[in-house]
Formats: structure tokens, sequence, C-alpha cells
């Protein structure tokens, strides 16, 4: 889907929403005339922070990147993030008040997605924003945030190191997608020499950082290698020779973007099967939305640690996955981010209806503890610091695209955005 | 830097990354030449260039799309028609931009800059809006998968090969055109001395469009064979412009013996420095090597003698 597509969906969304409107305000004066009102309290008490709040709306802001070089990724998480809203109202809304969203477009470029904040929260009142994908357009809005006392929703797995008042993690921080991977690694495949290969910015370089340290400290084991690579680079024949030379079990890959076409494109041609896991690929940066792009049979038989996937075998992923084609065509295929991202509104609604407020300061007091059982990944729980309990789950890819999930950790991680002796 | 390894390793190594400088070579070398050809004969710089080679690579996308749905008997052999598509359908359009764009502005060489910039951003937009935001993945014929096993370390890729074959036939392509037809014949006498062309009867305005097409058309066969290697995005273009000048400029951009000399430097440098350093270091230190040359030689590796 593009971006007009996008545009045009939002705009017919929200005409949906106007009728809907109309309809609950119908609803509404029947239900008055019955004196069924106690349902839903009053503004005055919801709301006492001047929120864009009425009697029967409340709005939310979704801002992410429907133009420029990051709308290739961040489509996904407008589109769950709109299906959740959607989902929120067709069930009552929350404290009986259908969200409104206002969508900006952060163009890919990080001072407008602080611009955008700004405005979302200084013009429009939100009482909460869905948004940001890289950690340069999370760390480029997070001082409005704080300054204005908003409340963000951040959907991607990140490389940790952060901790804000004013942000929800929905995806996973560094050790959770990496520390039980590489146990598994080690464990299941008898894996002893890794070879650490991504992109050239922060998150690889993070995320490599605390691999190596659990490698060699808490596994004992070897890091062969470790090389990065210009983001859009589409020149690996060298690594690929170093690989071959060092023969490593593991390749650890955090190759983002378009450069993961031409990485597995060239790994295939060079004679490397992943069905033979000699050396074995692990991967967490290609989810079900690369692969589209990579093409299936190019990276048949690689590993993904993420927390979810598409192929997930429970009743609420079975929903998730059917409302999402229904909504967006059933050629979408649904990445890791996507669903972190469809968590957001499902977190905050549970948030606002345990304080019984709208208000950010009294939401906040209320984090901890809360869980979303209808979760697509299962079940999850946010933590005292803001992340998400989850669990870890790798993934074989198919040739059809998905990925087969082959392991996953019994018990919920416990998110530990600073890890001691990792840094 | 070379500890750790064997000796019979090191020729391996040696070996294998010569091969793989190879490829990029003649990656540079597909990327570059298009360039070369509009800028070296008509003054013109391409800034939509990258743009061009996207478009040969998705009429590839197309044209395997098109085999697998009605001739998949035939699959194995669409890349060859699918080079020639791209080759016509980027020609075609670039002289469609020639007629309606660039012949206004020869006098004015910096706005063809300015223009043709534009003009990248439209057909960005355009891939976006036709064939969405997200890559394509183009399908191989599976003849085309896998490797010549030369000894157990060292490997061929097929598509490398390939890649190579087609580069070494433009480049010789190009140069038998150049100097050895009438239309090269041409092409070279308006270069020199437009009115003196136009005065024994050459129509230069039709040399012009045709150079243009040319150049586009090349770019469209070098975005067919990068289907093998690389992604195809709506910006993906991006991506090669830059090493596109940088081979364009170190080689002295009027010359298509300097661009095939520079794209060979350039390629084996970073190839073998990638091996011992990491890939971001190679990429600086042959950045830092073409900056230092280029102030001893401000023309470029091959620039013509021009007289001043």
């Amino acid at each position: 889907m593009d971006t007009t597509d996008i545009a045009a969906s939002g705009r017919s969304f929200s005409k949906g929403l106007g009728f809907r409107k109309s309809l609950m305000t119908l609803a509404a004066s029947v239900m008055l005339a019955t004196s069924a009102q106690a349902a839903t309290p009053s503004t005055d008490e919801v709301n006492t922070t001047g929120l864009a709040v009425t009697d029967d709306t409340v709005t939310v802001g979704i801002l992410h990147s429907i133009t420029g070089t990051m709308a290739i990724s961040e489509i996904g998480s407008v589109q769950a993030e709109k299906l959740a809203i959607d989902q929120i109202n067709a069930s009552g809304g929350v404290l009986g008040r259908q969200i409104d969203f206002v969508q900006e477009d952060g163009a890919s470029d990080w001072p407008t997605f602080a611009e955008k904040s700004r405005k979302l929260l200084r013009q429009d009142n939100v009482a909460a924003i869905f948004g940001a994908w890289t950690s340069a357009s999370r760390k480029a809005v997070l001082p409005v945030m704080e300054q204005y006392n908003g409340m963000l929703y951040y959907p991607t797995f990140y490389e940790g190191l952060e901790q804000s008042p004013n942000v929800v993690y929905t995806g996973q921080e560094a050790t959770q997608q990496i520390l039980a991977s590489l146990n598994w690694a080690a464990e299941t495949k008898g894996a002893k020499s890794f070879y650490l290969l991504g992109s050239d910015y922060i998150w690889p370089r993070t995320s490599n950082k605390i691999a190596r340290k659990h490698i060699e400290d808490k596994l004992g084991l070897k890091v062969s290698g470790e090389e990065y690579y210009p983001l859009g680079h589409t020149q690996f024949n060298s690594v690929i020779n170093k690989i071959k030379l060092k023969k490593p079990d593991v390749i650890f890959a955090s190759v983002v973007g378009g450069s993961n076409v031409a990485f597995y494109k060239q790994m295939k041609a060079a004679g490397i099967d992943f069905t033979d896991e000699k050396p074995l690929l692990l991967t967490i940066s290609v989810t079900e939305d690369e692969i589209r792009g990579i093409g299936g049979e190019n990276v048949d038989g690689i590993y993904a640690s993420m927390k979810y996937f598409q192929s997930l075998d429970n009743a609420n992923n079975e929903e998730f996955v059917a409302a999402f084609k229904e909504a967006y065509g059933d050629d979408m295929v649904i990445g890791d981010v996507t669903q972190a991202a469809y968590l957001g509104p499902w977190l905050w609604k549970a948030a606002v209806e345990k304080a019984g407020s709208f208000d950010i300061d009294k939401i906040r007091e209320e984090f901890a503890g809360i869980e979303f059982k209808k979760a697509p990944e299962g079940y999850v729980r946010i933590h005292e610091n803001h992340h998400l309990w989850s669990k870890t789950r790798i993934g074989q890819a198919q040739t059809d695209g998905q990925y087969k999930v082959v392991f996953e950790t019994e018990e919920l991680m416990e998110p530990d955005p600073f890890p001691e002796g990792y840094q | 830097m070379f500890d750790g390894y064997t000796s019979s390793e090191l020729m391996s190594i040696f070996a294998m990354q010569g091969f793989a400088g190879l490829s990029l070579f003649s990656v540079f070398v597909l990327m570059a030449l298009g360039l070369t050809i509009i800028f070296g004969q008509m003054g013109v710089i391409n800034m939509a260039h990258g743009e061009f080679m996207i478009l040969g690579a998705y009429t590839t996308y197309l044209t395997s799309g098109f085999f697998q749905s009605y001739l998949p008997g035939l699959f194995g052999g669409y890349f060859f028609i699918a080079m020639i598509l791209a080759f016509l359908v980027c020609a075609a359009l670039g002289a469609l931009v020639e007629w309606l764009m660039i012949r206004h502005l020869y006098h004015r060489p910096l706005d063809t800059l300015l223009a043709t910039w534009g003009l990248s951003l439209i057909m960005q937009q355009a891939y976006r809006s036709i064939f969405g935001a997200r890559e394509v993945g183009v399908d191989l014929p599976q003849w085309m998968l896998g490797a010549f096993n030369v000894t157990d370390l060292v490997q061929l890729p097929i598509n490398g090969l390939f890649v190579m074959i087609i580069a070494l036939s433009i480049a010789v392509g190009l140069y038998l055109l150049m100097y050895r037809s009438g239309y090269g014949r041409k092409v070279r006498a308006v270069v020199q001395n437009r009115p003196m062309a136009e005065a024994v009867g050459i129509n230069s305005a039709g040399i012009d469009r045709a150079t243009f097409a040319l150049g586009c058309g090349i770019a469209g066969v070098a975005g067919a064979a990068f289907t093998m290697i690389g992604s195809t995005g709506p910006s993906s273009g991006q991506a090669y412009i830059v090493d596109t000048f940088l081979v364009v400029v170190f080689g002295g951009a009027q010359s298509l013996i300097g661009t095939i000399v520079s794209a060979f430097g350039i390629s084996q440098a970073q190839s073998t420095m990638e091996f011992f350093l990491s890939g971001s270091m190679a990429k600086v230190l042959t950045l830092l090597v073409v900056i230092g040359i280029l102030m001893l030689r401000p023309e470029g590796l091959m620039a013509l003698k021009v007289r001043r």
C-alpha cells in the first residue's frame, strides 16, 4: 500500500467515524432518556488538565512517517494503530468516549517529528501520542513530551538505555530480544562461535555490544568477527568471503532496510544454504515485512529473534490477523513492530480505565502491572520501568515468507533497559 | 593485519577479494557509463541517472512477473528479454525528457542539474505511487543462483560473473559505437564544434537526443543487472548515485577510458581494504584517497586536453 492509499483510507475512516459519532450521540440520548447514564463519568472528573476530551470524544495523535525513506517501515504501524482505535471504538470507546485521532507525518525527518509532536500536544491537546519508529525520531520527540507532559507509546524494538516517565515502550529493549536467542543458539544448536554483523548506526552497535558481552562473559564462547556497513550498502561480497573463511557457527545479523535484499541475495549466490544451518543465521532485524522485499527463497532457513510472528498460533492472533487483513487487504503481512504498535491504544485504554481519568499524571501512577490479555503475542504486562514483560521467540523463515516458531521462552522476560555489566 | 591467516588462506583471500573487486568494478562501470556519455558528450549532469536505473529494475520486475504468470516455461530466459525492454523503456523516456526539458537548457548547464534533480524526485514519487513504498523482490531463474567452486574457499557466484559479462559487453559496444561508427563520428564532431558540424549537414539536435537516450538506456540495463544483486525500491537510485558521481569525477568526467580506469581503481582498493579493515572504514579511506588525488589532478585521472 502506498502513501496515497493510506491518506485515502484515513479519510474514509474519519468519515466512518463521523457517522458512528452521530449514531453514538443518538444512542446517548436514548440512554439519557432511560436514565442509564451512570456508565459515562462527567468530563470535569476525567480531564482536569485541558486535554481534548469532550462528553463523547477523546482525541489522540498518530505520529509516523508516511513519506520519506522510513515510510516503508512505519506504514504498518499506522495501520495497526488505526485498527486498534477502530476496534476500541466499536466496543464502546474509552470511559464512554469515542476515540478521534489527528494524524501527522514525521516525513522521516527528526526535527519534523519534534515539531509535529509539539503541535499535537500544544494545539490539539491530544491525550496520548502513538508514534515514532527509529531511535532518532524518538530521541527528537522525547524532550517535547517531557516539556509538555505528553505520553508517547513507542512500538519499535530498540537498544534500551532509556527510560522516561513520558514514554511507554511497547517493543522489546535489547536484552529481551538478544539474550534468550543467544542462549538458544548455544544450548539447542551447540553454537561455539559467533560472527556479528550490522548496519552502521546506534541500534546494531549497541545490540552487538550486548551480544558480545553475553557470548564472551556469560556463555564463555567466541566472537570470531564484528563488522558494520553503511546504511544502504549493497556490496557484501567481502564480508561473505570473511564468513566463509572464519566458519562461524552463527551469523548474528542486524542489517537494516534495503541492504538486506542485497545481503541475502548475495549470500545465496555465494552458495550459502541456510537450511543446512552451517553457518546458522540469526537476525534481529528481518521481519515478515522485510521478507516481502528480499524474497522468501533467499531467506529460507534463517532464524529471527522477535516477540511476535504473524504465524503465532493462538486465538488472539488469529482474530488480529483476520481483522488486519479485512481492513487492509489479504496480501498484507504483519511484522513484529506492527503488532507492538497495535498494543499502544489498547494499553492506553486499560491505563485510562484503571485510573478513571485521562490525566497523564494519574495514568502514569497506574502503569505498573497493567495487562492486556487479548494481545496478539499472547499476553503482555507493563513493568514499572514502562517497558513490557514479553516472551522472546525464535522463528525459522519459510519460502512463503512466514516464520515457523521453533522456540519461545517459557516465562515472560523482564524488561531491563539498563542491563548491568552489558554496557 | 595479516595475522592469523595461513599463507594458503591469504592466497585464497586475495583471489576471492580480487573477484569481489571485479564484481564491484562491473557494477561501477555499469552505473557510470551512461552518466559519462551524457556528461562527456553533452555537458549535462543527469541527477536522475539513479532513477533511470531503477526504472530498468522495475521493468525487469514486471517482465519477470509477466513470464511467471503467462510463460512459466520460458522463465529461465526472461532476463535477456528484460534487459532489452529495460534499455528500450529507459531510452524512450530519455528521448522524451530530452525533447520536453533538456534541449531548452543546453545554454544553462547548472540549470540542467536542477531540472534533472526535480525530475528524479518526480520519478521517485511516481514509483512510490505505482509500485508502493516497499521494496520489491525480483525472482531469478534457478540457473543464475549457484556458484562455481574453484577451490573449497574460492567460489565465483554466477550472477556476479553475469554482471561482469554485461558490463564488458556494454563497454566494448560503446567504444565501437563512439570511435568506430558514423554515429560516433557525428557525436564527436558536434562536441568539438557544433556550428561547423551543422554546416556540414549533421543534425545536431537529433544527435543530442540520441545521445541522451543512449545514456538513459544504458542506465536501464544497469538497473536490470542490479536486480540480481540488490534491492529495488523507489529511493534505491539514490544509494547508487553518490558512488556513480565519485567514479565519473575521479576518472575525468569526459573520458570513457578514464571512467573504466577509475572504476577499477576504486573497486579494487575498496574491496581489498574491506577485508582487512571494517566496511565503513574502507569507504572512508577510499574517499580520502580520491579527494587527495583530485586535489593533485582536479580534472580527474584521464582528463581530455582542452584548449582554454
